[in-house]
């Protein structure tokens, strides 16, 4: 009991620590200042007072959404000798893997820079930052020569790391026994079965009502679509984070969707908000990236060609290129199994002070990143706020699916989970793939990387 | 057994009475090539004739019509594809003359409100012979744009765009002498059509819809709307600063194939159920709820427009393409209707799209005679219109004439229609054997 207590103090403490430096906190200061001058507070009650007032004033609720916000990517208890690479990922060989892997990535984009002679940034001319603030709007009107540059990667060369991944402590015998597995992943992570997974995702189960399904025209409305939306009108109206992602576990109306994800997300477009993506967008005019041709290179074979993202072209540019400048993302490195690439000032190789990390968001975009950014368009049309939705999601969910990590949602335990049940439930079926030389993991990688979101 | 009479229950067009008779073959021609091929030759039961065989039915183009419909006897199962006077909706200047005289009837018999519902085309002149008129509109608005089409050309051909009186100088109507008029070359017909300045963008490109209609006759009014349709993307950013680039104002498909920008592989097209889906998500359900009914409105309006004037011949039904423009306000504005909406596939997307829709036509052109007459939805066709609206509910219109009538129209939603014409034709099946 006593560990427990001490170990939630710890999280709380953490907590405030973060919020402390945020807009979030200089508010909530200011409202309690400013509530001195209601009647209601009085000098003896003060404490009691205030928080009274901020929960009728709905601040108690954007406090709980911000703690709700933090607690979604607070690390899992540990070890409180852990060092940090522990967080990041807690076996070695998954760290080493990914080292080695991030290593491959540098070593490619350090070649095509050397070849292709381009600087990794280059402070723009006058005249050019003008004719891009100038396109800012259109900037796939551009059509910059971008035959010579190559995605660093695409997800089956990231596939190809996947399946040669070996926990050298596991030794699984040359003799094949109903126990193999047939699959490409041959590290021993859990996953989840089916009675399992029924539990988890007990929401949709048979005897519970879903968007989509018990929506369709021949079902009536009244019977489950009416009142679906009548709670997400009223959860939109309370504002709550956590109550809003239980919600949408039976789907989300059309209509609410964008309110809802934002809500879940604990994104609401606050004039800072917008303030600090005009600066990403300063930053994009006065500064070329090698990777902006990275970003042109893969929005062009990617989006531009799909019939139904073709028309947000635009807006992935405006998205990405602000992405790659927003340091701010740095922070997800403490809980992601991959690190930033470094950069050094020539000549100071491996001293720290000369140190920068490239690109400064520490992301390097690979063939088919774009396509993250493309299905918001969909919801989102004002471009800081489409950035926000996009940065968020990245931070909790989409980096887990380009790293390689043990974590239950991350791109390894999907693959592996995906050939497991596969191969427990329709095991004629990929005993046939795997025949005719389709392996599950190979065909629906693009899938897997893309369109689940952990 | 007696039926309530009300309008729900009305046959669509079939004979009443006489039993009409199954044939063993059904005999058709068609000089089309693409998807009308494909279905024709796979329908079960259909033979192709060529050349001067007799035909049950005729998939034609206009130009046979044109020569051939006047002269040419069909018996009374025989189907044809077009009107004998479609042009009177299909061409622009006739399509404005019949609204605004439709309007004006309107105005008479029910007032300036309804007669407001037929606001729904750009104002528009005929040139040479409305351009006195025109010029009266012009300096009523001055710095408009407007849109100079050929009356009688399709995708694109011959469209500009022009802002100052000069750039239609050719069709200045003016009194010349006689000798003059002997040497000059007479000028195309023409209509000048108010611009539409603040189109709906989606990504800063503007696109129009394609919506289908069919027809079945027109006296009384039968007229049937497609589920599935498409919005047609420009390719460029949409800027009214260059009214000479005619590859940003023109949606039209055959236009942006020629656009420097294009790639085939980026299509240029959404289904209509994305497009709804994506309205719905910006602007709520009900906005597009009323977005789609007023679509409705121009639908209806424009065919009971040309009903009096249009040859009402048995033997025709027509399929219509019409092309709607959205703008900001998300008011839907007729561009033009098509009585030979193109049927290549511009993708296989597309082409499943067409070759439904031609299955579904044929359907309810019905020559295999398998339908009662009383349906409502046959595969992707509602009936939208059966000389009177028809609703969504079954059973006796609400005659208290509040509005609880929701129309039987479903454009941009749900397709489900393989489904529905195997327990449409299940159930007929099972009908003829108890009748039997």
């Amino acid at each position: 009991m006593l560990q427990e207590e001490s170990d939630l103090s710890l999280v709380i403490a953490q907590i405030v620590q973060k919020l402390k430096g945020s807009n979030l906190y200089a508010q909530l200061e200011r409202q309690a200042w400013a509530s001195l001058q209601r009647p209601e507070i009085k000098l003896q009650s003060l404490k009691e007072d205030i928080k009274e007032f901020f929960k009728i004033s709905g601040w108690e609720k954007k406090l709980q959404n911000a703690v709700y916000s933090e607690l979604s990517v607070f690390p899992l208890p540990s070890h409180p000798a852990a060092p940090p690479e522990h967080l990041k990922e807690p076996l070695v060989y998954m760290r080493k893997a990914q080292g080695s892997w991030e290593k491959r990535i540098l070593k490619s984009l350090n070649s095509m820079c050397t070849e292709l002679s381009i600087p990794l940034a280059r402070k723009r001319p006058v005249g050019e930052q003008k004719e891009l603030l100038n396109k800012w709007n259109e900037m796939g009107t551009d059509e910059p020569d971008l035959s010579l540059f190559r995605p660093v990667y695409a997800p089956k060369d990231f596939l190809e790391v996947l399946i040669n991944l070996r926990n050298p402590n596991y030794e699984n015998g040359d003799s094949l026994s109903f126990r193999t597995h047939l699959g490409l992943i041959q590290v021993p992570l859990k996953v989840k079965d089916i009675p399992e997974l029924k539990e988890f995702f007990v929401e949709l189960g048979l005897t519970t009502g879903q968007l989509g399904i018990d929506d369709s025209t021949q079902v009536p409305p009244e019977l489950f679509e009416n009142e679906h939306v009548r709670i997400g009108q009223k959860v939109l109206a309370e504002q709550d984070s956590a109550a809003a992602q239980q919600y949408i576990r039976q789907g989300s109306p059309t209509a609410l969707r964008a309110e809802l994800w934002a809500l879940i997300l604990n994104i609401s477009s606050q004039p800072e908000d917008i303030l600090y993506y005009e600066q990403l967008k300063t930053n994009v005019i006065q500064h070329d990236l090698l990777v902006d041709s990275l970003i042109y290179k893969d929005v062009k074979l990617t989006a531009s060609n799909d019939d139904y993202y073709f028309v947000f072209e635009d807006y992935l540019y405006q998205v990405l290129l602000c992405f790659s400048r927003d340091t701010s993302v740095l922070g997800h490195f403490a809980y992601n199994s991959a690190s930033p690439p470094k950069s050094y000032i020539r000549g100071k190789l491996g001293l720290e002070e000369y140190a920068v990390f490239y690109p400064p968001n520490g992301v390097i975009p690979f063939h088919g990143f774009s396509m993250y950014v493309a299905p918001l368009c969909f919801l989102y049309h004002e471009p800081s706020k489409l950035y926000q939705i996009f940065r968020e999601m990245y931070v909790r969910f989409f980096f887990r699916l380009h790293s390689i990590s043990s974590h239950p949602s991350g791109i390894v335990s999907l693959c592996l989970l995906f050939e497991t049940l596969l191969q427990t439930y329709l095991p004629q079926l990929f005993y046939h793939l795997r025949e005719i030389g389709a392996q599950p993991c190979k065909v629906s990688i693009w899938f897997l990387t893309h369109r689940t979101v952990p | 057994m007696s039926r309530p009479k009300n309008q729900n229950y009305k046959g669509h067009g079939l004979s009443k009475g006489k039993e009409r008779e199954q044939r063993a073959s059904i005999r058709f021609k068609t000089t089309l090539m693409n998807t009308l091929m494909d279905v024709l030759r796979h329908r079960p039961g259909w033979v192709e004739v060529k050349d001067e065989g007799e035909w049950d039915f005729y998939w034609c183009d206009v130009s046979w019509l044109r020569e051939n419909f006047d002269h040419t006897y069909m018996d009374e199962h025989v189907r044809i594809s077009h009107f004998r006077n479609h042009y009177e909706l299909t061409r622009k200047n006739y399509m404005v003359k019949n609204l605004k005289r439709f309007r004006k009837q309107l105005e008479r018999e029910a007032g300036k409100l309804e007669a407001a519902k037929c606001d729904f085309f750009p104002k528009t002149f005929e040139m040479p012979c409305e351009y006195h008129l025109f010029v009266e509109e012009f300096r009523k608005n001055p710095g408009i744009t407007w849109i100079m089409k050929p009356v009688a050309r399709s995708q694109g051909k011959g469209i500009f765009l022009f802002r100052r009186l000069k750039d239609i100088m050719d069709w200045r109507k003016d009194a010349r002498s006689s000798d003059d008029q002997k040497d000059e070359i007479p000028v195309e017909n023409y209509v000048a059509q108010r611009y539409i300045e603040n189109p709906y963008l989606i990504g800063g490109r503007k696109f129009d819809l394609r919506v289908y209609v069919l027809v079945m006759s027109y006296i009384p009014l039968r007229a049937w709307l497609y589920r599935d349709g498409f919005a047609r993307f420009s390719n460029t950013r949409f800027t009214l600063s260059s009214i000479d680039d005619q590859y940003v104002h023109l949606t039209n498909v055959a236009v942006q194939k020629t656009s420097p920008d294009y790639h085939p592989k980026k299509g240029c097209k959404w289904m209509l159920q994305r497009f709804r889906q994506y309205l719905a998500s910006k602007h709520g359900p009900e906005a597009v709820e009323t977005l789609f009914s007023d679509m409705d409105n121009i639908f209806v309006k424009s065919l009971q427009s040309v009903q009096k004037v249009i040859i009402s011949d048995k033997h025709c039904f027509e399929l219509y393409g019409y092309d709607i423009l959205i703008d900001q306000t998300l008011k839907p504005w007729l561009l033009e209707v098509n009585a030979s909406p193109s049927l290549t596939a511009s993708s296989q997307e597309d082409y499943e799209l067409k070759t439904c829709l031609l299955e579904d036509t044929l359907h309810v052109v019905d020559m295999e005679a398998r339908l009662t007459g009383r349906e409502k939805r046959v595969g992707g066709f509602d009936l939208m219109w059966n000389d009177g609206p028809v609703s969504r509910e079954e059973g006796p219109p609400d005659l208290s004439g509040m509005g609880n009538f929701v129309a039987n129209t479903h454009l941009g939603c749900v397709n489900d229609r393989n489904n529905q014409l195997r327990q449409l034709f299940r159930s007929l099946q099972n009908q003829k054997k108890v009748s039997s």
